[in-house]
């Protein structure tokens, strides 16, 4: 400790004896490293694609003469979704990569797994692609921050909604048996304020091949609104097999799931009309948004850097807002790339227009909040399309 | 099983003799390697030292599982659970009772061998594939059951439990990563001796009697199913104590630590290693299943397991006997040529 400490003073003194910049190592007059931890491989690769937007985005920062002059080098590793895995990629990009950063990371249980040692080596552990509220601890974690809305944030939307609109519906709970379906759930409840409107809450592990006997259940259970708190192949099964055993409740799809491509067509449209969901982004595919200046950006940059993208993929495109708030953090850090200032940066965005968000949502940071995005919208599949209603409901 | 043919524990007379009588040198190479294990902890510095000590508790594994596969010729795909259980088994003891974590390994091998004893007395009923299909099925269930509600008071549920574990006393003057590295290297000592004791005496010859020739090995008056029973709780016990260090390792447990590819990653570890090479082979394999996927992944990153299968099926072609097969080609190699001189 004393050691790195005595070199850190040192590569300090003789840093700025020699220049104005200020670097941590990482960053030098020519290039800024980082690193980006997902599962490329194991059961949850689908999300993989987050690392691969991360790398092409700033290809293209690179083309366009990189940020203030220097290259950005990104060094995206595959952890197969095992946290001892991602830990031991930290700590190689960390202790010999020497990277400046670390950012985008997908997982809740893996990002646990290097929670502690990216802040006991205060090193940035930025914008998390992951909903789970624990990212959002400044007091206990401040070197670590996620990015979008919390899962928790948006359980609570929806018991509002169906506690002003609904007071007498009788729940039915369909949850994926791991954190992220129980921040759901937990959340939902807790808002709900009277567990005696939950009539049924039945789990899936996600090893399992159908949720056909969890539906069964769910329907017997005379329940009249489904709340749907499954990654998106059961969410597509289950809106399925509700239409084939003849179950029709008022639905409520969590946001993770609400991809059109990949969720309510195989699920079928006509199935799918009049469910509700929450969005902070503007999807791709929406053709509300075929001509916003948002999107031909978007498409400008799948087009010549990512051309494996599927718009229907919710993980190949939303990282597109994540990578650009990036860049302008460290646009903003200017010459002070130290790990210290990239944290200060990170922590005081106010009102930042990311592309994508849906108008009146903005990126929002201070020295005690490390939720960037606190605001989502609600909105009802009407056969073709989501449609947005009500205002923008700011959650925290 | 094809185990019969490569003959593997066969020693012709000609190396018999040669062993013997380079049996001081073997004995100088052991004590060597030892304090280079040793010596190690004040050479590497935090990332290595982390991922030696991975590679070790996962060589611990390996090499119970060698005795099991190896030198008793049973199959498991499953003792990915007994290494989730010996991983848990050491997160229980220091977040609930703070326990040292030098110790825990000691009570999470005692925990494992309960269960292994447990599982293993109606499973070892079961031969070859019968075998390898009841313990995978442990491997699948065990994820599951760490995330369930029923434990996770205990299990810390799908968040897991972090391990709070302090270093070593100041006198000793080793941070953290080295208290562990040196550790898990005593762990590693204690079961590399054990293991060739083991299999050097009268437990490996029976092991290798019940594997050639179940009738035969009765005959003679072995006990096949003790013998059966003891390779199983010897390799339950050995995966458990390497779970218990690789969770202390990385400090932190969760369901997802525990995919059932970690059985299957044992498995290879043992068997790209080296069947019925007791130490080396499980050194070998186990640095195979940590390091060869990262290698893999800067050969062709998205496609970093077709190589790593691609590396598997290339070994395996080549040298049935895996790595430790092929260094004890190239050192008879060696030898002979400079014989020849």
């Amino acid at each position: 400790m004393l050691k790195s400490t005595t070199a850190l003073v040192m590569g300090l003194t003789l840093a700025s004896g020699a220049m104005a910049a200020d670097y941590d190592k990482g960053a030098s007059d020519e290039e800024i490293k980082f690193g980006a931890i997902v599962p490329l491989s194991g059961p949850a690769s689908a999300y993989g694609s987050v690392g691969s937007c991360i790398s092409a985005y700033f290809d293209m920062v690179n083309d366009k003469g990189g940020i203030n002059g220097r290259k950005i080098s990104v060094s995206v590793q595959d952890d197969g979704y095992n946290p001892a895995k991602m830990l031991e990629h930290a700590r190689r990009l960390v202790e010999r990569e020497g990277v400046l950063f670390i950012a985008g990371n997908v997982g809740t249980p893996t990002n646990s797994a290097i929670h502690r040692y990216m802040n006991q080596r205060k090193v940035p552990h930025l914008f998390l692609t992951t909903g789970a509220s624990k990212w959002d601890d400044p007091e206990n974690y401040p070197w670590t921050m996620g990015y979008i809305p919390s899962y928790a944030a948006e359980g609570r939307i929806y018991a509002k909604y169906i506690k002003e609109n609904m007071p007498d519906a009788k729940i039915g709970i369909l949850y994926q048996n791991d954190d992220f379906g129980r921040d759901y759930m937990d959340a939902f409840i807790d808002q709900l304020g009277d567990e005696s409107m939950v009539v049924s809450k039945v789990s899936y592990d996600t090893s399992a091949a159908t949720v056909d006997s969890q539906l069964s259940t769910l329907k017997e259970s005379g329940a009249d609104v489904f709340f749907n708190v499954s990654s998106p192949k059961f969410a597509a099964q289950a809106i399925r097999r509700a239409g084939e055993i003849g179950w029709e409740p008022e639905q409520f799809l969590v946001s993770v799931s609400n991809a059109r491509s990949a969720v309510l067509e195989p699920a079928g449209l006509e199935q799918s009309t009049g469910i509700i969901s929450t969005q902070y982004l503007k999807e791709p595919t929406n053709p509300a948004y075929a001509n916003d200046p948002d999107m031909l950006a978007w498409r400008e940059f799948k087009e010549n850097y990512f051309p494996k993208a599927s718009e229907g993929n919710w993980w190949d495109w939303s990282c597109y807002t994540t990578s650009y708030t990036l860049e302008h953090v460290l646009t903003q850090a200017g010459d002070e790339l130290t790990r210290e200032n990239l944290m200060k940066v990170a922590a005081s965005l106010e009102g930042f227009e990311a592309p994508m968000l849906l108008p009146g949502i903005t990126v929002n940071t201070s020295a005690d909040d490390f939720a960037p995005i606190e605001a989502m919208s609600l909105m009802k599949f009407d056969g073709t399309n989501w449609v947005l209603f009500g205002d923008v409901i700011a959650v925290d | 099983m094809a185990m019969h043919d490569l003959d593997m524990t066969h020693v012709n007379p000609e190396t018999r003799k040669l062993t013997k009588s380079g049996l001081p040198l073997a004995r100088l190479g052991y004590g060597g390697a030892a304090l280079a294990l040793v010596a190690a902890t004040g050479v590497l510095e935090g990332y290595e030292l982390f991922l030696a000590s991975s590679i070790l508790s996962y060589a611990i594994a390996a090499m119970g599982l060698n005795v099991l596969m190896g030198y008793n010729g049973q199959i498991s795909l499953g003792h990915g659970a007994f290494f989730a259980i010996g991983a848990y088994g050491a997160a229980i003891c220091i977040d609930r009772f703070a326990v040292p974590f030098a110790l825990t390994p000691i009570i999470a091998g005692v925990v494992g061998m309960g269960a292994g004893w447990l599982i293993g007395k109606p499973a070892l009923k079961l031969e070859g594939v019968y075998l390898a299909l009841a313990t995978f099925g442990l491997a699948i269930a065990t994820p599951t059951v760490l995330r369930s509600d029923l434990f996770s008071e205990w299990t810390g549920g799908v968040q897991g439990l972090f391990l709070l574990i302090n270093p070593a006393p100041e006198w000793t003057g080793l941070d953290l990563d080295q208290s562990i590295y040196v550790a898990v290297v005593l762990y590693f000592l204690i079961f590399a001796f054990v293991t060739l004791r083991l299999v050097r005496g009268l437990n490996g010859k029976a092991w290798i009697a019940t594997r050639d020739n179940p009738i035969a090995a009765r005959a003679m008056g072995f006990d096949v199913t003790r013998a059966k029973t003891r390779a199983f709780v010897f390799s339950v016990l050995a995966c458990s104590v390497g779970g218990a260090l690789s969770a202390v390792a990385v400090q932190f447990v969760a369901p997802d630590s525990f995919p059932f590819f970690l059985s299957i990653s044992l498995f290879t570890a043992v068997v790209v290693g080296g069947l019925c090479s007791p130490l080396v082979g499980p050194l070998l394999g186990a640095s195979f299943i940590v390091m060869v996927p990262n290698l893999t992944e800067e050969i062709w990153q998205g496609g970093s397991w077709a190589v790593y299968g691609a590396f598997i099926i290339v070994i395996m072609a080549i040298q049935p006997r895996g790595l430790a097969g092929m260094l004890a080609w190239v050192r008879a190699k060696v030898t002979a040529t400079s014989n020849n001189d």
